[in-house]
C-alpha cells in the first residue's frame, strides 16, 4: 500500500516535469549542439583525428595569451565600473516616485541599451569621440586634446568606454529587483533599535544586497568577456581580443587547420564562463535567502 | 524606502545624462550632416533608396517576427507552468535563461559555422539554407534572458493561482486559461519581451556576420565602411524607434501595480 503510494507520487512528480520538456529540449538542441560542436572540434585536427595540439596552441601561443589577458582586463574594469554606477543609478531610480516618467525612461532605456548588441553604440561613440567627433572637437576647443594625449576610440580603452554604455543598463536591470526587495520595515526596525543610517547599511542593507550585487557583477564580467559586436562594428574586429582571434582563425585568413584552434579558443572561453556561472549560482542561492 | 540625500540622486542622474546622451546627441548631429556644412535627412532616406539595405531590413524583420513567435510560444507556457506547478524549478530556469548573456556569441557562431560546413544531414542542410531558418532558432536562445525576466515579472504581479483556479472551476481547458485569462493579464510583459527581441535582431551582427548572412545590422556595418553617415543614421533610428515603442508601451500598459517593461519589475 505504502509502496504503491510512493511509486504513484514519484510517477506524478515525473509527469509534472513533462511541462518543461519542450523548453529543455529546445535549449539542449540550439544551445547545446553548437557548444558541443565547439568542444568536440577543439580536440580534433584538420583531418578529424584526436589531438590536444589546438588546446595547447590556444593556451601557449603569445598572440592568444595576450588576447586573453586583454579580454579579461577589459571585462574586469568595465564590469566593476558598470556595477558601481549601475547600483547607484538603480538605487536613485528605485527611490524615485513609482510610475513617474523618470522611472519609465530609465527602465525602458536600460532594456534597449543592454540588449541591443552594441552596433549603434559603436557608431555613436565614433560620432562622439572619434578623431573628428563632436565631443573630441568640443574638448579640443576647451583645451583638452584627447588624441594628443594618446586616446583612440579604436583602442581597447575606447572600446571599454563603449562597453560601459551597455554594462550600466544591464546592472540596473539585474539589481533593481534586489533593491526593491529591501523592506522599509528592516530600516525602521534598525532605527528603532538605535542604529544610525550607516549602521543600518553596515549591518543590514549591505549584507543583504551583497550576494545579489556580486552575482550581477559576475554576469557583467561574463557579458563583457563575451561581447564582440561593438568591437566588430568599431574596428572591424581587428583588435587583440579573444573573440576577434576566434573570428580570424575561423575566417581562414590564416593557415589551414587554424579553424580547430579557433574552436579551442572557444572552448577556453566556455571554461572561463563556466567557472563564472558556478560562482553566480552559489551567490544566487545566498541572495534568495532574504530577497525573493 | 527613504529617499537618499538629494545631492547623490542628482549627481548620478546628471552623470548618467551626460554619459548616455552626449554620444547619442553626437550621433544624431553626425547623421544629419549633409554636404559641406549643411544639415538634412539624406542619410535617413538612404534606406528607401538603397535596395541592399531595404532587402536586408525586410529579411531582418522576418527573422524578428519568427523569433518573437517562437520565443513566446516556448516561454509563456513554460514560465506559467513552472510558477504554478514547479515553483522550485524557478531558480534553475532563471539560471539557464541567464546563460545567453555570458555565452560568447562568437563561440555560438563558431559552433554553427562548423555545423554549417560539416553537417550534411537533410535537417541541417535545410536549417542553413536561408538566414531565416538558420538564425531564428539561435536568436530565440539569445532572447531568453529578457523574455524570462519580463514574463516572470509579469506573472509575479498577478494572482496567477487564483485566476487559474477560477477559470478551471468555470470549466475552461488549459489552452483557454492560457490564451484568454493569463495572456491578457500579462500582455504588457509579453509586448515588452517582443520589442526587446526586435531590438536584439536589429542589433545582432556577430553570428550573422560569421555565418555570412546579410541581415540589416550586418549591412549597416558594411555600409559604414563607405558612408559612415548612413550607418550612424540607420542604427540610431533603429535604437530610438525600439526605445520609443517600449516607452509608449510602458505608459499604455500602466494599469496595475508594477511596471514591467524592459525586464524590470
Amino acid at each position: 500500500m505504502a509502496r504503491s503510494r510512493r511509486v504513484g507520487g514519484a510517477l506524478r512528480r515525473a509527469a509534472s516535469l513533462a511541462g518543461v520538456v519542450p523548453f529543455v529540449l529546445y535549449v539542449a538542441v540550439f544551445l547545446g549542439i553548437p557548444l558541443a560542436t565547439v568542444v568536440a572540434g577543439a580536440f580534433r585536427d584538420g583531418a578529424g583525428r584526436f589531438t590536444l595540439g589546438n588546446v595547447r596552441a590556444s593556451l601557449t601561443s603569445p598572440q592568444y595569451t595576450d588576447a586573453f589577458g586583454q579580454s579579461l582586463l577589459l571585462a574586469a574594469w568595465t564590469s566593476v565600473v558598470g556595477a558601481v554606477f549601475g547600483v547607484w543609478l538603480a538605487y536613485a531610480v528605485v527611490t524615485a516616485r513609482e510610475g513617474g516618467v523618470l522611472r519609465r525612461v530609465v527602465s525602458t532605456a536600460s532594456g534597449v541599451l543592454a540588449y541591443f548588441g552594441g552596433v549603434p553604440l559603436a557608431f555613436a561613440f565614433i560620432a562622439a569621440l572619434g578623431q573628428t567627433g563632436l565631443t573630441t572637437r568640443w574638448l579640443q576647443s576647451a583645451g583638452v586634446d584627447l588624441y594628443a594625449a594618446g586616446f583612440r576610440i579604436d583602442s581597447i580603452t575606447g572600446i571599454g568606454l563603449a562597453y560601459v554604455y551597455f554594462q550600466i543598463p544591464l546592472m540596473v536591470i539585474l539589481v533593481t529587483p534586489a533593491l526593491e526587495g529591501l523592506r522599509p520595515q528592516w530600516r525602521e526596525a534598525a532605527q528603532n533599535l538605535g542604529a544610525s543610517a550607516w549602521g543600518y547599511w553596515r549591518h543590514v542593507g549591505i549584507p543583504v544586497l551583497a550576494p545579489a550585487v556580486l552575482g550581477a557583477t559576475l554576469l557583467l564580467f561574463g557579458n563583457a568577456f563575451a561581447a564582440y559586436a561593438t568591437a566588430l562594428a568599431l574596428v572591424n574586429g581587428t583588435i587583440p581580443l579573444v573573440p576577434s582571434q576566434i573570428q580570424a582563425a575561423l575566417g581562414g585568413n590564416v593557415l589551414v587547420g587554424q579553424e580547430n584552434v579557433g574552436l579551442a579558443l572557444g572552448l577556453d572561453m566556455v571554461v572561463v564562463i563556466a567557472a563564472l556561472m558556478v560562482g553566480y549560482a552559489l551567490l544566487q542561492r545566498r541572495a534568495t535567502r532574504w530577497l525573493t | 524606502m527613504r529617499r537618499p540625500p538629494r545631492v547623490w540622486r542628482w549627481a548620478i542622474f546628471a552623470l548618467a545624462a551626460v554619459y548616455f546622451l552626449v554620444p547619442l546627441g553626437a550621433a544624431a548631429e553626425f547623421s544629419l550632416r549633409q554636404g559641406e556644412s549643411g544639415y538634412g535627412a539624406a542619410n535617413y532616406l538612404e534606406i528607401a533608396r538603397d535596395p541592399a539595405l531595404r532587402d536586408a531590413l525586410t529579411s531582418s524583420l522576418r527573422i524578428a517576427f519568427a523569433t518573437i513567435v517562437i520565443t513566446l510560444a516556448l516561454m509563456v507556457p513554460t514560465v506559467v507552468y513552472v510558477r504554478l506547478r514547479l515553483p522550485r524549478l524557478g531558480l534553475l530556469l532563471e539560471g539557464v535563461t541567464v546563460l545567453p548573456i555570458v555565452i560568447p556569441p562568437v563561440v555560438m557562431a563558431a559552433g554553427m559555422a562548423f555545423m554549417q560546413a560539416n553537417f550534411t544531414d537533410a535537417t541541417s542542410q535545410w536549417l542553413f539554407s536561408s538566414p531565416l531558418t538558420a538564425l531564428t532558432p539561435f536568436y530565440v536562445i539569445l532572447a531568453l534572458p529578457f523574455t524570462y525576466r519580463s514574463l516572470d515579472a509579469g506573472l509575479r504581479a498577478i494572482d496567477l493561482q487564483t485566476l487559474v483556479e477560477a477559470a478551471r472551476n468555470l470549466g475552461a481547458g488549459w489552452w483557454t486559461v492560457l490564451g484568454r485569462v493569463i495572456l491578457p493579464n500579462i500582455r504588457t510583459a509579453v509586448l515588452g519581451a517582443a520589442f526587446l527581441t526586435l531590438a536584439l535582431v536589429l542589433g545582432e551582427v556577430v553570428i550573422a556576420r560569421i555565418l555570412l548572412y546579410v541581415t540589416f545590422p550586418v549591412q549597416v556595418v558594411e555600409t559604414g565602411q563607405t558612408s559612415a553617415g548612413v550607418s550612424v543614421a540607420l542604427s540610431l533610428a533603429s535604437l530610438v524607434l525600439t526605445w520609443v515603442l517600449l516607452l509608449v508601451l510602458s505608459f499604455a500598459g500602466g494599469r496595475g501595480r508594477r511596471r514591467l517593461v524592459g525586464g524590470i519589475a
